[in-house]
């Protein structure tokens, strides 16, 4: 954990950099592969994607994460060519391909129903793409026998997809959108269809794969978890519109607006007033908070401006003991206690009434905890885990 | 949430009774619920015991006895009197049994009205014809009702129903009447002839009527829907994922309906044609009605050999081999599409 401060507005280069830093540095100085630029798209009177502009870069493993109905799909269609933008315009390695039909695409798409044709094998429907463009059928066997390999279905390679499980199909439908060697894979939720278990493991898999041969992916997802674990760059969409793009580690602990603050993990929000505006220093007053808030840095908002305080669950602090400060503690009792293996989850009735959920790890095997049901404890935090946002 | 902190063994001293208390509750209620169970069971597997071996049976056999009534006595009737011998009386063919002197059963096969059939170059070249005649006309309809069937399926649900409708609304008008209004319409000073002269494209009417136009116009019409049906449900029931995934791995739109499309909508297309084909082979109105005086078919052959030559026996043999050269093909066909079917699965 890097002790940055933490900002209202930060620039991107002080940052942490996420679980792969490796490739995400490696990324950073790589080329855009797509442009999206002011896309907006319209069914009838609804827009379902909302002045849309995204940069994607070569390499990269970029997700397009939120809720269900807010336009993932219908982005990741466009860029497919399935459907045409009402305005904007969308680039493919530099090109305008904003009227390209799919099939004059340098991309090719996974599908979340992954659409295998039902009347071809498992190695037919893996050809399909390498014999449109007419390549002689020994490369077409070496490609096929090659992205098989790639995900361990060799042995399934004349089986019909319906004979498969659901695990080798969404492998089989990887393997055909990726023998063409796109410029951009497309993946629209290509683990729904999974169980937990095996869509965790698949998360990594799919990682590796796209290590390996190195395609752009664009990943679907509506899921949080899944695309902090697979994404070096996660955009968050809400009602057609882009809130944040940035690598999960900034998300989570440098979010932008409350959106992004509780879409992107569980966070303890509370609404209060900026009372004291300085520049290294600002001070919030919440009616949840018995006590102000402290951050040490200054925000771009005026004194009296509504802000709310973010403060992540794991980052909050509990005891007996009163702690010795004017400022970032309350206290409370303890409602519930969630226990969960790993870690424990309290939830906290402060005597505002709002309530706090702080979550502690379980270290010690045999330890009793000293911190029980009904209990009156305190709740405090460092005044540099504390994220405020403006909207 | 609370219940994840209350499981028995967690190592954070909740509150232990209320699960206690809340288990022995329900595991009271469970042990009710098993004693009332299986009184009930009781009685119900009793019923379903009779429901087992009546009802089932009676259910599933109602279409059987259905089949053997109207269909397989039927045929069993016409199979005997396509071996017996024509005879002018009531009935008008021979007795298959008879009772001879000395107290003998006496079974008489005649076979000479199968051979006769071969011997009248007549009977095979109606039927050569009949088949022609239906297997243009499945083409035909398979052409016009592909088209249709897709626009259909790929309609928006509403539009949809309306189309389904229009498909189904000729059956509300008795058959015979449809044929009959493309008399009006085909004949000299029908509907088009008149239309034509009126426009001054042309000065005398077209011959329409009684050609092998109006036969196919009136078959092709006449089983539309039938074609119309199957293909549309094969083709409503195909993802349009499956074209866009083809589209997506380059495919032209044009080579997708050939190589995805087309292989999937195969289930449609043979039940479809099936179910043109057959009756069409068969059919005598149309051809009597619309067709020329050299139509030959072997429905109206017969028609004329029942009710015109009133030969039973030779009718009933037409109808016999008829039945057998229509039917081994279809059997033999699905048998080895079956099979092909089966390793393709297989493998
Ligand atoms: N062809 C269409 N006609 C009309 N509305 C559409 C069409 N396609 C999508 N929409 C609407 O656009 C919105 C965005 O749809 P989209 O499929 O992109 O959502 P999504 O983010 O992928 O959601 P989910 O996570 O549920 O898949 C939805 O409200 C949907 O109803
Ligand atoms: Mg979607």
């Amino acid at each position: 954990m890097t002790d940055t401060l933490v900002q209202g507005t930060h620039s991107a280069s002080s940052r942490p950099e996420g679980s792969r830093p490796g490739a995400v540095l490696r990324r950073a100085e790589a080329r855009p592969i797509i442009e999206i630029q002011d896309v907006v798209k319209t069914f009838g009177d609804f827009v379902a994607v909302d002045q849309v502009s995204l940069t994607i870069r070569e390499g990269e493993l970029f997700a397009l994460l939120g809720g269900s109905g807010c336009g993932k799909t219908t982005l990741l269609r466009m860029l497919a060519g399935f459907e045409r933008p009402t305005a904007g315009r969308i680039l493919i390695g530099g090109q305008d391909m904003t009227q390209v039909p799919p099939y004059d695409r340098p991309v090719n798409m996974m599908f979340q129903s992954y659409a295998l044709f039902p009347h071809m094998s498992v190695e037919a429907n893996v050809a399909f793409g390498l014999r449109q463009d007419s390549l002689p059928k020994a490369e077409i066997r070496d490609r096929v026998r090659q992205m098989l390999d790639l995900v361990q279905l060799g042995p399934f390679a004349k089986r019909k997809p319906h004979h498969l499980s659901g695990g080798q199909r969404q492998r089989v439908a990887l393997a055909r959108s990726l023998a063409k060697h796109p410029k951009v894979l497309l993946l629209d939720e290509p683990l729904a269809a999974l169980d937990k278990k095996l869509r965790e493991q698949t998360q990594l898999e799919l990682v590796g794969i796209q290590e390996r041969v190195g395609t752009t992916f664009v990943v679907v997802t509506h899921d949080q978890e899944e695309a902090m674990t697979m994404a070096d760059r996660v955009a968050i969409m809400d009602s057609g519109r882009i809130i944040q793009v940035d690598t999960p580690h900034a998300l989570y602990e440098y979010p932008n607006t409350r959106y992004v603050a509780e879409f992107f993990g569980t966070v303890n929000m509370f609404q209060g007033q900026l009372i004291e505006d300085e520049p290294d220093h600002i001070l919030i007053r919440s009616d949840a908070l018995a006590n102000p808030v402290y951050v040490g840095h200054g925000i771009s908002a005026r004194g009296g401006a509504t802000v709310w305080v973010a403060l992540r669950p794991e980052k909050l602090a509990i005891s007996r003991v009163q702690p010795d400060s004017p400022h970032n503690w309350d206290q409370g009792i303890v409602e519930d206690i969630v226990y969960l293996g790993g870690i424990s989850t309290y939830h906290i009735r402060l005597d505002s009434g709002a309530l706090a959920r702080v979550t502690t790890q379980n270290l010690e095997r045999m330890a009793e905890p000293d911190i029980t049901w009904d209990d009156r404890v305190f709740v405090s935090w460092r005044h540099d885990n504390t994220v405020v946002v403006t909207g | 949430m609370s219940g994840a902190g209350e499981g028995p063994g967690h190592g954070l001293g909740g509150r232990p009774t209320t699960g206690a208390r809340t288990r022995s509750i329900a595991e009271a209620a469970w042990a009710a619920a098993g004693r009332d169970g299986e009184r009930n069971g009781h009685g119900r597997t009793r019923l379903q015991w009779l429901m087992a071996r009546f009802g089932r049976g009676t259910v599933i056999g109602i279409p059987y006895i259905w089949l053997l009534l109207f269909f397989l006595l039927p045929f069993l009737i016409v199979l005997k009197i396509s071996f017996a011998e024509f005879r002018i009386g009531l009935p008008p063919y021979t007795p298959l049994l008879e009772w001879i002197e000395g107290g003998y059963l006496q079974i008489k096969l005649a076979f000479g009205n199968f051979l006769f059939l071969l011997d009248d170059p007549l009977y095979v070249v109606a039927y050569l014809n009949s088949l022609k005649v239906a297997l243009v006309s499945t083409l035909i309809a398979l052409l016009i009702g592909y088209p249709m069937a897709y626009a259909i399926a790929r309609a928006s649900p509403t539009w949809r129903a309306v189309y389904l409708l229009l498909v189904i609304l000729p059956f509300w008008t008795s058959f015979l009447i449809r044929v009959y209004a493309w008399i009006g319409i085909l004949k000299n000073n029908g509907l088009i002839n008149n239309a034509l002269i009126s426009l001054g494209l042309i000065d005398s009417p077209l011959p329409l009527l009684n050609t092998e136009v109006s036969l196919y116009i009136g078959i092709v019409y006449s089983y539309l829907p039938f074609m119309v049906l199957p293909l549309y449900a094969t083709l409503e029931k195909m993802d349009i994922a499956l074209i866009e995934a083809a589209a997506d791995l380059g495919c032209r739109p044009f080579k997708a309906f050939l190589t995805v499309t087309l292989p999937l909508s195969m289930p449609g297309i043979v039940a479809g044609s099936m179910l043109v084909f057959i009756p069409a082979v068969g059919e005598f109105v149309i051809p009597d009605l619309l067709g020329g005086a050299g139509t030959l078919m072997i429905g109206k052959v017969l028609w004329s050999e029942f009710f015109n030559n009133r030969d039973w026996p030779v009718a009933s043999a037409v109808a016999i081999a008829m039945l057998i050269f229509l039917v081994i093909p279809i059997v033999v066909f699905q048998y080895y599409q079956h099979k092909h079917a089966e390793r393709a699965e297989e493998s």
